[in-house]
C-alpha cells in the first residue's frame, strides 16, 4: 500500500486555542475598564442540562446557562481562579510547555491563588473547558494516566526541541506513550488501513508480538482500561484525519462494553466538549454472544455487574444500535462474563488467527 | 447516776463554739474571713461619710504555729468615720454590739464580723487586739483589748489618748491570728479584685507576708448616694417587731400608730387598711391582745394596697459605677449593665444589678465566670448553692446566641436592707422566688444587649471579611486579564471597590 501524506490540524488548533484564551482576557479586561463587575456565562453542567444528542451521537449540554460574576462574593474566588487558569493555559500553550493537573494545583500557589485541593483545581479547569469549548489537553494540561500506540504511522513533533523531527510508531516494541508530545504532533504518513483499540496491556503486547499490525495492516492502541481523554481525542484524529476505521476489543463484561462506548459516544462528564468521540468506531468484542459461540471459559456476573447492566440498558447511548441491546440482554440471560485472555484455552495464537479476523469481518 | 446540768452561755461563747457558721471554719478560711470582715467595716465607715475609701491591709509573718499553719499579724487601716471612744471597747470586744442594726443598706448587719476575727485571733494566739481610732480630728484613742468569752465583755488592757496633730480620721485594727496564708492567698487576692470591681471609687492596698504589694486603684471618685434610714414596711413585720413598736410608741390610736411607724403608710392608706381589717382607727395599740397582734400581722400581709417600699434606704451601685468597676477589673471588650427597679421580698426592699462582660481579658474556660455580690460584698464561697448561679444555669442562653465556651463574665449584685443570706458567714444567697425573678429579668436584659453586640460585631466582621475578599481577588482578576488580553496597564478597579464599600449588601 502507498503511504499518503496528510494535512494536520494541530498547528491550526493551537492558534484557535490561543485566540480564544486571549479574547476571554480581553472581554474581562473591558468589562472592568468600563466600571462593571466582570462576568462570564457558560453552559450549565448540572445533570438536568445534559442531553444525549442523536446527531452528534454523544452527550451535549443544553441551553441552560450559569453566570459567574465578580460581583457575587461566592463567585469571586472561583472567578479569579478561572482567569488565572486561563492565563496559565495561555502561557503553557504559547510556550508549548505541558503540565499535569497536579502541576496546575501547585503552580497556583505561586500566585497566591491557592486551590483548596486538587478537586477544586480540576473543577476550575473543567469550567475553563466549558467556557471556551476546548478540552484541557488543548491547553496542554494532561492527567497522569497514559496509554500507548504501536504501528506504522509516522508523526512529526511540534513540541519544542523536537519540532520537525519525525518518528515512526513501530520504532519501539513496547509502543509509544500517548503523551503530550505525541498528541500535539502532526501525522505524516501511514500504511495502516485500520485502528484496533485494545483494553488490556497484556493483549496489546501479544498483538505486537504476533505482528497483528502487519497481518491486519493496523495501528494498535492500548486504552489501558477506560481511555483517557487524550487517547480518545487521538483515536478520533486517527479516524477523522487518516480516515481509518476503528475496532475496539474489550473484555466481555458490562465494564468492557462501556469502555468501547465511551470511545464511541463520549461520557456525560465531557458533555461540554466536542472532538473526543469517534461515533463510527465499532465494538468488535468480546460480546456476550461470542462467549456463547466460542464457548469461552467464564465467571459469573455478580450483583454489581448486573446492576450496571440495568443502568446501561436505559442509557440513551445504548439505544443507538440494536447490537447493544442484544448484547445486554444476552449478558443478562447467560449471567456470565469472559476476559479477552479466555481465548488462550484454544492456544495462544487462536485469538489472532481465528477470532480477530472473524470479528473484524463481522463488524466491518 | 449521771447528772444533767443546765447552763447559760453568752453570745460570744455561742459563736466561739459555733465559729463555723460565721465562716471561721479552718485556718485557711479564717484568715480570709478576718481580712474580709475588717475591710468591710472599713468600707462601711468611709461610705457612711461619703468619702472615697482608702484602705491599707498588711499581713505579716510572726512565726510558725504548726506544720501547716503560721502566726500572722493583721493590720487594717482606713480613713472612715472612726469609732467614738466610749464605744470602742464594745464595738471590738462584745459580740452582737454594733451601729448597723438600722433599716438601711450596709455591709455589716449582725454586729459580729469584726469581733469574730478578733475572737479567733485571741483563741489561736492568746494575744490582745489593738484598736486606734479618731472621729473628730482632735484626739486619737488607742485601746488594747481582749474579749471575756464567757461574759461577752471586753477586757481593757490598756488605753491611751494622743493628740491628733496631723488631723487624721479613721480606724486602725491590729491583732495576731493563726492561719494558712499560702492556701488562702488565691481567695484573698480574688476578694480584693472583686471588691475593687464593685467599689470602683476605693483605693485598696494589700501587702502580703512575702512583702508583695497589691494595689487596686480607684477609677472614679463618684460614689453612690448613701442609703437613708427607713421605717419597717408593713409586709415585712413580724409579731416580735409589732410588740416592740407597741411598747415604745407615743401614739394612743391605731391611725397614728400605723401612720408614723410604718414605711409607705399615710393617712389614707392607714384608714383603708383599718376598714379592711375591721380595726377601729381610735383603738389604743397598747390595748391590743396577743391574739389581736397576731391577727394584725396577718392582715398587714394580706392587704394589697400598700405601696411597695421605696428604695431610698438602698444604695445600689448604679449602672455607671458598675460599668466602671467591671471595665477596670475585668478589662472586657464589651460590657452591658442593667439595674432593676426596686422590688421586695417579705417586705424588704431590694435591688438587683447585673452586668455581662464579654471578651478582652476575660478567660475562655468552657463556662461563664460568675461574680456574685451582696451589698457590694463579693461572695466567694458556696457558689453552687447561690440563687444567681441557679438562675444562670436555668437560663436558655442559646436564645441569645450565647454559649458557655465564649469568654463571658456575669456579675450579679443584690442590695437590700436585709440580704437573704443563708448563713451569718454571708457567702450565698437563699433562693427566694422574688429575688430569682429579678435576677432572671436582669440577666435577660443584659443578655439581649450582648446578643445585639455580638450580632453587630459579626456583621461588621462579615463586612470586613467581604471587603477583604473583594480587595484580594479583584486586583488579581484585573492583573490576570490584563496579561491574558496582552494589555500593558491594568484596568482601574477602584470604582468597583468603592461600590462594594457603599452597597453593603451584595447584588447578584
Ligand atoms: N473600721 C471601722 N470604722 C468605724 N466603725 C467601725 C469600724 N469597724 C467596726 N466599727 C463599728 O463596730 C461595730 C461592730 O462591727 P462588727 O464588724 O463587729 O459588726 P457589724 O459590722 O455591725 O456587723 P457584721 O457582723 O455584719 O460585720 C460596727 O457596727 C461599727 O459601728
Ligand atoms: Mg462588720
Amino acid at each position: 500500500m502507498e503511504p499518503k501524506e496528510f494535512k494536520s490540524s494541530i498547528t491550526e488548533r493551537r492558534k484557535e486555542v490561543l485566540a480564544s484564551l486571549g479574547s476571554l482576557g480581553a472581554k474581562i479586561y473591558e468589562q472592568i475598564d468600563k466600571g462593571y463587575f466582570p462576568s462570564i456565562e457558560m453552559p450549565s453542567r448540572s445533570t438536568e442540562n445534559i442531553y444525549y444528542d442523536q446527531k452528534f451521537r454523544q452527550f451535549i449540554l443544553g441551553d441552560k446557562k450559569v453566570k459567574r460574576s465578580a460581583r457575587n462574593i461566592r463567585h469571586l474566588k472561583p472567578f479569579a481562579q478561572l482567569v488565572w487558569t486561563a492565563l496559565f493555559s495561555y502561557e503553557l500553550t504559547s510556550q508549548r510547555k505541558t503540565s499535569t493537573l497536579r502541576d496546575v494545583y501547585y503552580s497556583a500557589q505561586a500566585y497566591e491563588m491557592t486551590f483548596k485541593d486538587q478537586q477544586e483545581s480540576n473543577n476550575i479547569i473543567t469550567d475553563l473547558e466549558t467556557v471556551l469549548g476546548f478540552s484541557r489537553e488543548d491547553f496542554n494540561i494532561f492527567p497522569e494516566e497514559r496509554s500507548a500506540v504501536f504501528g506504522d504511522l509516522t508523526i512529526r513533533y511540534t513540541v519544542p526541541g523536537y519540532e520537525g523531527k519525525t518518528l515512526n510508531l513501530t520504532s519501539h516494541p513496547d509502543g509509544v506513550m500517548i503523551g503530550p508530545a505525541l498528541t500535539s504532533s502532526e501525522f505524516v504518513e501511514t500504511s495502516a488501513d485500520k485502528v484496533i483499540a485494545i483494553e488490556k496491556g497484556g493483549l496489546f503486547t501479544r498483538f505486537i508480538e504476533e505482528n497483528v499490525h502487519k497481518k491486519f495492516n493496523a495501528l494498535l492502541v492500548l486504552t489501558a482500561g477506560q481511555a483517557p481523554r487524550a487517547t480518545r481525542h487521538f483515536i478520533r484524529r486517527l479516524n477523522k484525519e487518516l480516515k481509518l476505521p476503528v475496532y475496539i476489543f474489550t473484555d466481555g463484561d458490562p465494564w468492557g462494553m462501556h469502555i468501547a462506548m465511551v470511545i464511541i459516544s463520549g461520557s456525560a462528564n465531557a458533555a461540554h466538549l466536542r472532538d473526543l468521540t469517534t461515533p463510527d468506531a465499532k465494538w468488535s468484542g468480546v460480546w456476550a454472544t461470542d462467549i456463547v459461540n466460542y464457548k469461552l471459559p467464564t465467571d459469573p456476573l455478580d450483583d454489581i455487574d448486573m446492576k450496571r447492566l440495568y443502568e446501561l440498558q436505559k442509557d440513551p447511548r445504548y439505544k443507538e444500535d440494536p447490537l447493544w441491546q442484544r448484547e445486554i440482554k444476552t449478558f443478562m440471560k447467560i449471567r456470565r462474563k469472559a476476559e479477552q485472555e479466555a481465548f488462550s484455552r484454544y492456544g495462544l495464537t487462536y485469538i489472532v488467527d481465528e477470532y480477530l479476523p472473524a470479528k473484524l469481518e463481522e463488524t466491518k | 447516776m449521771a447528772q444533767v446540768t443546765f447552763e447559760e452561755i453568752s453570745a460570744s461563747d455561742f459563736f466561739y463554739r459555733n465559729r463555723d457558721i460565721a465562716g471561721f471554719t479552718n485556718p485557711t478560711r479564717a484568715i480570709f474571713a478576718a481580712i474580709r470582715e475588717l475591710v468591710e467595716n472599713s468600707l462601711d465607715a468611709a461610705e457612711s461619710l461619703k468619702i472615697p475609701p482608702e484602705i491599707y491591709v498588711r499581713l505579716s509573718f510572726e512565726g510558725e504555729a504548726s506544720k501547716e499553719t503560721q502566726i500572722y499579724k493583721l493590720r487594717v487601716e482606713d480613713n472612715g468615720c472612726g469609732v467614738p471612744p466610749r464605744h470602742i471597747p464594745s464595738a471590738f470586744g462584745q459580740v452582737l454590739f454594733g451601729s448597723k442594726y438600722k433599716l438601711k443598706q450596709q455591709r455589716g448587719t449582725f454586729g459580729l464580723g469584726g469581733k469574730m476575727a478578733i475572737l479567733y485571733g485571741q483563741i489561736t494566739t492568746h494575744q490582745h487586739a489593738t484598736i486606734i481610732s479618731s472621729t473628730d480630728k482632735s484626739k486619737i484613742y488607742m485601746y488594747k483589748l481582749m474579749i471575756d468569752i464567757q461574759k461577752n465583755r471586753p477586757i481593757i488592757l490598756d488605753r491611751k489618748v494622743f493628740l491628733n496633730k496631723e488631723g487624721w480620721r479613721g480606724t486602725v485594727v491590729e491583732f495576731s491570728l493563726e492561719g494558712d496564708y499560702l492556701r488562702a492567698m488565691p481567695k484573698i487576692l480574688e476578694y480584693f479584685k472583686q471588691t475593687a470591681m464593685v467599689n470602683p471609687y476605693a483605693n485598696l492596698t494589700f501587702v502580703d507576708p512575702k512583702g508583695r504589694l497589691y494595689k487596686f486603684t480607684r477609677a472614679t471618685t463618684v460614689m453612690p448616694d448613701p442609703p437613708k434610714e427607713t421605717l419597717p414596711h408593713p409586709y415585712g413585720v413580724d409579731v416580735e417587731l409589732l410588740q416592740r413598736l407597741i411598747q415604745v410608741t407615743p401614739y394612743n390610736n391605731m391611725l397614728e400608730f400605723l401612720k408614723y411607724h410604718f414605711h409607705r403608710v399615710g393617712e389614707i392608706t392607714a384608714n383603708k387598711f383599718l376598714a379592711f381589717s375591721g380595726i377601729s382607727p381610735s383603738k389604743n395599740p397598747k390595748k391590743l391582745s396577743h391574739e389581736e397582734i397576731v391577727r394584725l400581722m396577718h392582715m398587714l400581709k394580706k392587704f394589697k394596697d400598700f405601696l411597695p417600699p421605696d428604695a431610698s434606704c438602698l444604695s445600689p451601685l448604679g449602672e455607671e459605677l458598675l460599668k466602671t468597676g467591671v471595665l477596670k477589673e475585668l478589662k472586657p471588650e464589651f460590657v452591658a449593665v442593667h439595674q432593676r427597679k426596686p422590688a421586695t421580698y417579705a417586705g424588704h426592699p431590694f435591688i438587683v444589678e447585673v452586668a455581662i462582660a464579654y471578651g478582652g481579658e476575660i478567660p475562655q474556660r468552657g463556662g461563664f465566670v460568675i461574680y456574685r455580690f451582696a451589698n457590694r460584698i463579693p461572695l466567694l464561697y458556696d457558689e453552687a448553692s447561690d440563687v444567681s448561679v441557679k438562675v444562670i444555669n436555668a437560663m436558655n442562653w442559646r436564645r441569645y446566641k450565647v454559649t458557655p465556651d465564649m469568654p463571658i463574665a456575669i456579675v450579679v449584685h443584690i442590695c437590700s436592707t436585709k440580704v437573704p443570706y443563708k448563713t451569718v458567714g454571708k457567702e450565698f444567697i437563699a433562693d427566694r422566688p422574688e429575688v430569682r425573678r429579678e435576677i432572671a429579668n436582669g440577666l435577660r436584659e443584659v443578655a439581649r444587649q450582648l446578643q445585639h453586640f455580638l450580632s453587630r460585631r459579626e456583621h461588621v466582621d462579615k463586612e470586613k471579611k467581604r471587603l477583604g475578599v473583594f480587595s484580594k481577588y479583584l486586583p488579581k482578576i484585573a492583573q490576570f486579564s490584563t496579561k491574558l488580553a496582552g494589555r500593558e496597564k491594568p484596568p482601574d478597579i477602584e470604582k468597583l471597590l468603592r461600590s462594594v464599600k457603599k452597597f453593603g449588601a451584595e447584588g447578584v
